[in-house]
């Protein structure tokens, strides 16, 4: 995925001079291509997240559309009043991007575990989420973003994501992206994030899902919480599937929005991580199976 | 600098009566930078009053947000809203909240959680450096801010990247919230520190309109500027200066009356 994001970035900054790069000393091996071609555009505040933010801020103030790069929680929760006061609060275009969503660097400890950033990032009015399961999702989302410049977080995986959708889709924030569709007034799975391809292949091996439909989210946010209850209608079960804590995350988000038409909130089914996994080591896989990511779970 | 005398006067008459009518808090902090504010705006920046979002403008921001009220004057005083919108102050739904609020013609920030202002700065210093362009940045901090470990980020930021179009002013009045600097988190050797951190670094009396004039007009050839600007909290009125308790305390009708003789007269 990350490799996806660098690619849109580099193609977007060559018609588009407003684009800036910012790392907190992380990106080896990423971030390269783009520092090379546009020198007068890539900086590395170190390790200062606090300050990257806000000079992020004051850079988007003048026209910039910034980008800013770290790892797992470094860019939200090490700087969150940074995002909540700068960014947010004055609806400037700074693109927090993290790498190492949810449980991808499981083995690295809890410190590399970003399965609260739903949580801090959709509390902010302006912020929209894009969190994307497939490199295809992270061009969608890229393309999106560079074209309607604003509050934004961009969780991202590692690398060798495997691609579910074969061309790029067209997105827009709170619209459901059909993955395969079962039949109208079914059962249907809505993912975000990396359990796009979790999902996916659990329907691909499992025929007797053969009935439930496939939905993703790669764009969400506060604004969009309004256009839930008219998709979430057409459907007698909506599963949701999450690699992040429920507290906070994205089926609370959308049984949220549904609190204006509480027969739909039966329609709900929850499927997150386990808290338990807080302070677990290994790979995102068996971390994710030990948080409930695994059929036994997730089959209704 | 008859004119920016009569600048930080006004500045300061209209800041009592502000935090008066409103019985707010931070009336020292505001006196305390009355005489940056009228330097900078009466003789050093570059600015329109009609037109806030001029390209060529040098931006001013404020990081200490709660002083807010020297601000509001001095726009008014300048033309960017009209004398009569400060008595709108703390009034609900009022655009002149008791933090600075970019919702504010000429603000160009809102501050009030201290640490921000001077990297949000830094943030547009390097812009117009991106766009080869030559105005200038100015950041008034306050002293007990410089506890925030983002503005030492945000120095060492500036000094790596050349930005000497940045200058900060940091409010030395040696009073923050409870009790004072050197009691709470000593800053000294202040000035050896900023230089260390590859600063230009000017120490001055922070009420001396020619000195601040000097300090606020010289750039350094690659070095950011900071003016440690010795201060004293709730300058200009007797009883407010150097006094913990002006930074929550509002002045009674009394007091205002007395604060308003005060100040006519030290500048009669």
């Amino acid at each position: 995925m990350r490799n996806a994001f660098i690619e849109e970035l580099i193609i977007a900054a060559e018609s588009n001079e407003n684009i800036v790069l910012i790392v907190a000393d992380l990106g080896y091996g990423v971030i390269e291509p783009f520092a090379r071609r546009f020198p007068k555009r890539f900086f590395n505040a170190g390790v200062a997240e606090q300050n990257m933010m806000s000079l992020a801020a004051g850079l988007a103030s003048e026209g910039f559309h910034v980008f800013v790069y770290s790892i797992a929680n470094f860019p939200t929760f090490r700087c969150a009043e940074q995002i909540r006061n700068d960014v947010d609060y004055h609806n400037l275009p700074v693109t927090v991007v993290a790498v190492g969503g949810g449980l991808a660097y499981g083995s690295l400890g809890y410190s590399h575990h970003a399965v609260q950033d739903y949580a801090l990032i959709r509390v902010m009015p302006n912020m929209l989420i894009g969190s994307p399961g497939d490199p295809m999702e992270v061009r969608a989302c890229m393309r999106y973003l560079i074209n309607n410049p604003q509050p934004s977080y961009l969780r991202l995986g590692k690398a060798g994501e495997p691609c579910v959708h074969n061309k790029i889709p067209e997105i827009f924030p709170g619209k459901w992206l059909k993955v395969r569709e079962a039949g109208r007034f079914g059962k249907t799975y809505l993912t975000t994030g990396a359990t796009l391809d979790i999902v996916n292949q659990l329907l691909i091996t499992n025929s007797d899902l053969e009935h439930y439909s496939h939905y993703s989210m790669p764009l969400w946010s506060m604004k969009s919480k309004e256009h839930q209850a008219k998709q979430i209608e057409a459907f007698d079960k909506v599963v949701t599937v999450e690699d992040h804590l429920m507290d906070g995350g994205f089926g609370s988000w959308l049984l949220e929005s549904v609190s204006i038409r509480p027969e739909f909130l039966i329609r709900i089914n929850i499927k997150a991580l386990d808290s338990k996994v807080c302070g677990m080591v290994g790979k995102q896989s068996t971390l994710n199976a030990e948080g409930g990511l695994v059929r036994a779970n997730l089959c209704i | 600098m008859i004119k920016t005398q009569a600048l930080a006067r006004e500045i300061r008459i209209s800041a009592l009566k502000m935090v008066h009518r409103a019985k707010a808090s931070h009336i020292g902090s505001a006196l305390s930078i009355a005489d940056i504010l009228a330097v900078l705006y009466g003789e050093v920046m570059n600015f329109n009053p009609t037109d806030q979002y001029l390209g060529s403008r040098d931006r001013f921001i404020l990081s200490k947000g709660h002083a807010c009220v020297a601000v509001y004057a001095t726009l008014a005083a300048m033309g960017f809203i009209s004398r009569d919108e400060l008595a709108t102050y703390g009034d609900d739904f009022s655009w002149l909240m008791n933090h600075i609020s970019h919702k504010v013609n000429g603000v160009e920030f809102s501050t009030g959680s201290l640490g921000h202002g001077l990297s949000f700065g830094v943030g547009k210093a390097l812009s117009a450096k991106i766009h080869n362009e030559k105005w200038r940045t100015f950041v008034v901090m306050s002293d007990g801010e410089m506890d925030e470990g983002s503005n030492w980020e945000a120095l060492m930021f500036a000094a790596h990247n050349k930005l000497n179009n940045l200058t900060a002013i940091i409010d030395y009045n040696k009073l923050q919230s409870l009790d004072s600097v050197s009691h709470t988190l000593g800053l000294e050797p202040l000035v050896d520190k900023l230089t260390a951190f590859g600063c230009s670094v000017h120490e001055i009396d922070g009420h001396d309109h020619h000195l601040l004039l000097e300090g606020l007009t010289s750039v350094s050839v690659e070095k950011p500027t900071i003016i440690v600007a010795h201060t004293t909290k709730g300058k200009g009125v007797s009883f407010m200066e150097n006094r913990v308790e002006w930074h929550y305390k509002n002045p009674d009708d009394e007091q205002l009356a007395l604060a308003l003789s005060e100040l006519e007269v030290s500048h009669a």
